[in-house]
């Protein structure tokens, strides 16, 4: 069980979307998670995605510092981590982003690619769960 | 000032996805399980994240240029292709499987979790694969 947090979660998101329109007014990017960080491997101009990243990373980091409480727990095997981070990466880079491009980023602009994505992987998600967790009795 | 505006709004994203719950893969695996410990949270995350980003690009968008670069640079595309659509899904299958997208486990490294330097360590393996694969 995890506790219903409509107001942490409400609050996150909008934290979510600062962080998102404060990189298009500065530098004129989408604040997809997807882009940046292949974009840092891969392209160049690393130096702001390098930035992002490291901001990204610290944030947990200094919060929990500051005495802030962070619930975290991964029910899931290791193994099943591997599997699902191999597919999380090959989609993504497929698909041209994840939830904060697509679901956040692109849908804020009425893409139809954003749109489109988002009711994919949204949708996959929840069937898998299902799947995993009532059809073959999984973590 | 672009770097440091950068590190600034990762600090807030990844701030955000602390207090959203984003971080924690049990929670966004319950959202999405329906039928069992279902923890609505998450849609309050989308709706907050969306409501800023749908205003504050408007905002931002209404002006010639960005603050400290020459141009915005958005996706132009519109078209739905199979890399689209295949893409998504399987990116969904893995959300669902592990519990984290990739705007989550960066974030969750900063708490020295093990399982997300697991998962980030496929996911760029996953990424690298498809840069291959797609030539």
């Amino acid at each position: 069980m995890t506790d219903f947090t409509p107001l942490h979660s409400a609050l996150g998101g909008a934290l979510i979307g600062l962080a998102a329109v404060l990189l298009m007014a500065a530098l004129g990017r989408v604040a997809g998670m997807t882009g940046i960080l292949s974009g840092a491997i891969f392209e160049r101009g690393r130096g702001w995605r390098l930035a992002f990243l490291l901001g990204a990373v610290a944030a947990p980091a200094l919060m929990r510092a500051a005495g802030v409480e962070i619930a975290f727990d991964s029910p899931v095997p290791q193994p099943w981590l591997v599997v699902g981070g191999l597919l999380v990466g090959i989609g993504v880079s497929y698909g041209g982003g994840c939830t904060s491009g697509h679901g956040v980023c692109g849908n804020a602009r009425l893409s139809p690619r954003s749109l489109v994505a988002t009711g994919c992987f949204m949708a996959a998600a929840f069937a898998t769960v299902f799947v995993i967790r009532h059809l073959i009795g999984g973590f | 000032m672009p770097i440091l505006a950068a590190l600034l709004s990762g600090l807030v994203f990844g701030a955000g996805i602390a207090l959203a719950g984003m971080i924690n893969p049990a929670k966004v695996l319950n959202f999405f399980d329906l039928a069992g410990a279902w923890d609505p949270s998450l849609a309050f995350v989308m709706a907050g994240a969306l409501l800023v980003t749908f205003i504050g690009y408007r905002l931002a968008l209404r002006r010639p240029r960005p603050a400290l670069a020459p141009a915005f640079q958005l996706p132009a595309r519109r078209d739905l292709d199979r890399g689209l659509v295949g893409g998504s899904i399987l990116f969904g299958i893995g959300w669902g499987i592990a519990g984290f997208c990739p705007g989550g486990a960066i974030p969750a490294l900063g708490l020295g979790q093990p399982d997300a330097v697991i998962f980030v360590a496929a996911m760029l393996a996953g990424i690298a694969l498809a840069r291959i694969l797609r030539g």
